[in-house]
């Protein structure tokens, strides 16, 4: 049972690194160009790697300091990276036992919650692999982000424009992968999510409704989840 | 205090705040559901089904807009590729690299 557990855990281990090394390369890459971005907008060198390493999510600080740039004031700045992050509250929630069961698992955990570990763990069955899955795929994705933000920042634009790699398209495929198998396999989850994704593309498409709004909103999806209702 | 530096911490304290906030109010929950364990995991599956339903939003919105309007075709076409060999059981890194080739010949093609 032991060597069973062990075995099992190991394989996660290879596994996790495997997927994830992919959603690294991503993230780093992303990270350049949020660096580059930052830089070349006009903010000093340490404003990008400070924020890549304390706030650390990537939607929030792309919007935070698409705000300053563009002259919005540090209040709406402030409002709207926030507003984007309230989503990592029900993500936390979600992955509370995950995390481990110590103090410090819980407040170092705390900070690596972003929607690809939270998509990363979740894919997994049972908690040990949970467990794994997101720590291996958090630990990896903090290194690459900031070493990322860090070469951006210091580099500059030699990236050119990363949407020519097509790099947009792969961030929406890493969560397709990753939450198709719970999609696939429980009706409840499915009718909550269509309604829910349906709910947040039309909020978006509507003017003036601030950014984050829209994906909070879809979890008026859940009162379709029933459950027990398999596929 | 620089304005900048003052967005950087209200960001870094509320951003924390919120990652913090779901699994201290878990433990609070946790004892409070003691000895039934029934409603206990009927809650933890309630909540991953949110996580996903909020993950799938933050897929339908990325793939499809792009500040408030439509992302054009190539970035959805490509996800949809993508989608499909997820489907289809294809390796996760198929699935990823299928989904940002798609949209990058597509651009090169000259499909927005």
């Amino acid at each position: 049972m032991r060597t069973a557990e062990r075995t099992s855990s190991l394989a996660v281990l290879r596994e996790t690194i495997r997927d994830a090394s992919l959603v690294w390369l991503a993230g780093g890459i992303v990270g350049v160009s949020f660096g580059a971005i930052a830089v070349a907008g006009g903010l000093p060198v340490w404003v990008p790697i400070a924020m890549s390493l304390l706030v650390y999510a990537g939607s929030a600080q792309f919007s935070a300091v698409g705000v300053l740039l563009a002259g919005g004031g540090p209040l709406a700045a402030t409002a709207t990276g926030l507003l984007l992050n309230t989503r990592t509250a029900a993500y936390s929630l979600a992955v509370a036992d995950i995390l481990g069961s110590g103090r410090l698992a819980r407040l170092a955990g705390a900070h690596l919650v972003t929607d690809e570990t939270v998509a990363f763990a979740l894919a997994q069955q049972d908690p040990l692999r949970r467990r794994t899955a997101f720590w291996v795929s958090g630990l990896g994705l903090f290194a690459a982000w900031n070493t990322g933000v860090l070469i951006g920042a210091l580099a500059g634009g030699a990236l050119g424009d990363t949407d020519a790699y097509g790099l947009d398209a792969a961030f929406p495929a890493v969560l397709v992968a990753l939450t198709l198998p719970a999609v696939r396999k429980e009706a409840g989850v499915r009718r909550s999510a269509l309604f829910g994704a349906t709910v947040a593309v039309a909020v978006t498409m509507t003017p003036g409704v601030p950014a984050g709004v829209p994906v909070l909103l879809a979890l008026a999806g859940l009162a379709l989840y029933r459950r027990g209702a398999t596929a | 205090m620089s304005p900048t530096v003052a967005v950087i911490l209200a960001l870094t304290v509320g951003t924390y705040a919120f990652r913090l906030v779901g699994t201290y109010a878990f433990r609070l929950v946790g004892p409070v559901l003691h000895g039934r364990v029934e409603l206990s995991a009927r809650v933890q599956e309630l909540l991953s089904a949110g996580a996903v339903v909020l993950l799938v939003a933050l897929l339908a919105t990325g793939a499809l807009t792009e500040g408030g309007g439509f992302a054009g075709w190539a970035r959805p076409a490509g996800v949809l590729v993508g989608g499909v060999l997820a489907w289809r059981r294809a390796p996760f890194a198929v699935v990823v690299l299928g989904a940002a080739g798609v949209t990058a010949v597509l651009r090169l093609a000259g499909v927005a």
